[in-house]
């Protein structure tokens, strides 16, 4: 697969867009990497430059295309030599604002969190900092680049700094939930207002994909086992090897290649913090954008935003280290489908199209194929706890049918 | 990331680059400076170990160091686990406590090693119906250690104690367990309230189970089991260490919730007569932990709800818990383990699911709280 080439999508975008949190861009600029042009153009040049692999076949973009709204839209995402990796390419779109990077959090900025694919050897391949900074010093146009941006000789640092200085410029709100916030009352449809909320309500979507106008990102910026790799990990056993092979080395590359390449990927926050309680745990994705970046979860096990709603429908799956907020949900047909169409309206302008062509693909889908769907544990007709565990009332909370009046009815702010 | 937004990844290692660079150019003197403050930031970040899965080497750390000095006593390190106060209603009616206490034996079993026992805290029932106690028996029955019981309140007012003990045996009993004499008590006894009320026993039992119903009685051993308390104890040295299970905690903290017991002044004369005393108790739902003369004091967690610290009373030594997470059923509760050392001092890890486990050692109590500090909580308490 030939790395995408820039468009008009991978441009940097204005930061002049409706919802835009402007105060919390400015804190999340880190003072010894503040943005420049020279940094951006160099970093976009870099982003695309499939010569920062080892066999110039891999850019940064293969896994985060703009076109597809910086993911690739696949289950995991495909490195050097055609090889995959355990976990799904997250996109770049807002991800300056993540507190952690990486679905285990394992580098805390977008410059520690470039450091590693480019080295993984099942992403990019290159063998040590060393020789990607020799490659990159015999190319005319960077040596220019780097002193533009810079002004000195390429360095490691420096290669991703200006790529993180390319990723801060990805920032995509301006939704009709953003223009709705702001007071446009008919930005969203009446199915749209319904999902907002049972999204704050029955859904409890809220208690981890939060949304408030200083922080508008719908993540809590922490780490849940929701279950999604229960039915293959094992975790006890997995934890236990992970620890015996952490002891020996336990750096950032030597977790950067358990995550990516081995088993242990299942254990998910684990790795990083070595607590029982992060064993599975991933962390709370932003829920902007989600029609342009599917498949979905850590291991893009599920193809629709319907199978995701269905896992949280049924409580997750069952596992000692679930985590405490997961339980059935009780949502009917339609309340799942006012979900779906509430996230639709996270989408940013530019992706609309294509996430609204993308929305109606995976709603037929969702009328014929459901492989997450569990009615009688959504409506906690069915025990979780093994066989014998049943009875007829579950501990789902009240319904949605208790609200006398949807409080989206009434507008945004 | 701005300086405002730092991880806790970022954090920790510029803290552990400042000492590092710090390292590289200085005296002797500095050095064991350094050495102590990187200690206290590691305590202080809640890092102390141990966890699940490193018990092993962390509880032998603790142990070594006493080895040398108290080694040749004769009694040998020990760790057990407890669950307590699960708090279930039958299966048909609440899966909720149910799913929790399966978390904790989940836990438990996953201990590598298994600790030597584990002790049940009381309050298996909600309500002490004979089918809420089979739930439960069923569902400890699971735990691959021996498992010690004991009763709290709301296993008991239903029918006095009949059907736990069918099921349980004697609610006051005693043991030896390398070189500690362990003794389990029956501390929830209340003075008969109801029958001059005309109370049928579900409305004793609903009585009792209403934490700040100020209808009932408090708490108490009683005369009889303090005379049998005093008997047991006799037939041990004053040097053995004592290792004491009572639900209720046997100090006076909160009136009103019955954190309390109510002749808790007299059992403690009878304890304090002997050099190592530790208590360790259920029904107070939180971190808790005191120490009264040479005795400490540790509450255990409930795998069902924390309570909220009460108004008033609250040992000066306990280091709160945060305020639980009102979405997360598991936040605020979880179990625990106890390491009774050579030394005859007892440690304590309080594995609070979804958050980072703490770790208190008994040197914090029995200093009066000048060592070992347990790491303070984040955020603000209740």
């Amino acid at each position: 697969m030939p790395a995408p080439k820039p468009d008009a999508l991978a441009e940097p975008k204005s930061v002049d867009q409706v919802g835009f949190p402007e105060q919390l861009y400015k804190w999340s600029i880190p003072p010894d990497n503040p943005q420049s042009a020279a940094k951006v153009a160099l970093g976009k040049e870099l982003f695309f430059d499939p010569r920062l692999s080892v066999d110039n076949t891999v850019a940064c973009a293969n896994c985060h295309d703009p076109d597809k709204g910086f993911t690739d839209q696949l289950p995991t995402a495909m490195g050097v030599h055609a090889k995959f990796g355990h976990r799904n390419a997250p996109t770049v779109l807002n991800s300056m604002f993540n507190i952690e990077q990486f679905w285990d959090g394992r580098a805390p900025t977008l410059e520690d969190q470039a450091e590693q694919p480019i080295l993984n050897p099942i992403e990019m391949g290159m063998p040590d900092e060393q020789t990607v900074v020799a490659k990159l010093s015999k190319i005319p146009e960077y040596q220019k680049g780097f002193q533009e941006a810079f002004g000195s000789a390429p360095t490691y640092r420096n290669l991703v700094e200006a790529l993180a200085a390319y990723e801060r410029t990805q920032n995509a709100f301006d939704s009709p939930f953003d223009r709705f916030m702001a007071g446009d009352a008919n930005a969203l449809t009446a199915q749209q207002k319904r999902g907002w909320a049972i999204f704050n309500g029955q859904g409890r979507c809220m208690s981890c994909h939060g949304w408030n106008p200083t922080r508008p990102l719908f993540t809590d910026d922490r780490f849940h086992n929701i279950g999604v790799s229960a039915h293959s990990a094992q975790f006890v056993p997995h934890a236990r090897q992970a620890l015996a092979l952490l002891a020996k080395g336990g750096g950032s590359q030597q977790i950067d290649r358990l995550a990516i390449a081995t088993d242990l990927s299942e254990l998910g926050r684990f790795l990083v913090t070595k607590q029982p309680h992060d064993i599975g745990a991933f962390r709370t994705m932003g829920l902007r954008n989600l029609y342009v970046t599917e498949p979905y979860f850590h291991d893009g096990s599920q193809a629709t935003i319907w199978d995701t709603l269905d896992h949280y429908n049924k409580g997750g799956v069952q596992n000692p280290y679930l985590d405490g907020g997961i339980v059935p949900l009780g949502l009917s047909e339609e309340q799942e489908d006012d979900l779906a169409a509430f996230l639709l309206s996270l989408t940013n302008q530019r992706y609309m199209a294509e996430a609204e062509k993308e929305y109606r693909n995976q709603f037929r889908i969702s009328r014929t194929t459901r492989p997450q769907r569990d009615t009688a544990a959504a409506m906690g007709l069915k025990g979780r706890n093994g066989p014998g565990f049943s009875g007829p009332f579950g501990d789902i909370g009240p319904g949605q049918s208790a609200m006398i009046e949807n409080p989206a009815s009434l507008g945004g702010y | 990331m701005a300086a405002r937004h730092k991880s806790v990844e970022t954090r920790f290692y510029e803290d552990r680059d400042r000492v590092l660079r710090a390292l590289r150019n200085c005296d002797r003197r500095t050095f064991l400076k350094l050495s102590a403050a990187t200690m206290g930031a590691v305590m202080a970040k809640g890092l102390v170990p141990p966890h699940t899965f490193q018990l092993i080497e962390v509880a032998n750390a603790a142990v070594d160091k006493n080895w040398g000095t108290h080694g040749a006593q004769g009694s040998a390190p020990f760790r057990f686990a407890y669950i307590s106060d699960a708090h279930l209603y039958e299966r048909t009616l609440n899966q909720r406590f149910i799913r929790a206490i399966v978390k904790a034996v989940d836990d438990v079993n996953a201990l590598d090693p298994q600790p030597d026992f584990v002790l049940y805290g009381g309050d298996l029932a909600q309500l002490g119906s004979p089918g809420q106690l089979e739930t439960g028996r069923q569902i400890l029955g699971n735990l691959k250690a021996p498992v010690k019981m004991m009763v709290g309140e709301h296993d008991w007012f239903l029918d006095l104690g009949e059907k736990w003990q069918e099921l349980f045996g004697p609610p006051t009993y005693s043991f030896d367990w390398k070189g500690v004499h362990v003794v389990v008590l029956q501390s929830v006894y209340e003075k008969d309230f109801w029958t001059a009320r005309k109370m049928t026993p579900a409305e004793r039992m609903q009585t009792v189970a209403g934490l700040d119903n100020a209808v009932q009685s408090r708490f108490e051993v009683g005369d009889a089991q303090r005379e049998w308390l005093k008997n047991d104890l006799a037939k041990v040295s004053k040097s053995t260490p004592l290792l004491i299970f009572s639900h209720s905690p046997l100090y006076k903290y909160y009136r009103p919730w019955n954190f309390w017991t109510e002749d808790a002044e007299q059992v403690q004369a009878i304890l304090k007569q002997h050099e190592k005393v530790t208590v360790i108790h259920g029904h107070t739902h939180q971190m808790l932990f005191n120490q009264i003369g040479n005795i400490s004091f540790y509450g255990m967690l409930s795998t069902a709800w924390p309570w909220p610290y009460a108004p008033e009373g609250l040992p000066k030594l306990t280091v709160q818990m945060n305020r639980a997470d009102p979405f997360d059923q598991f936040d605020g509760c979880g179990d625990g383990e106890f390491t009774a050392r050579t030394d005859q001092l007892v440690d304590t890890v309080y594995n609070l699911w979804d958050r980072n486990p703490v770790t208190v050692r008994a040197d914090y109590l029995v200093s009066g709280g000048k060592v070992d500090r347990p790491p303070a909580p984040q955020f603000a308490s209740y």
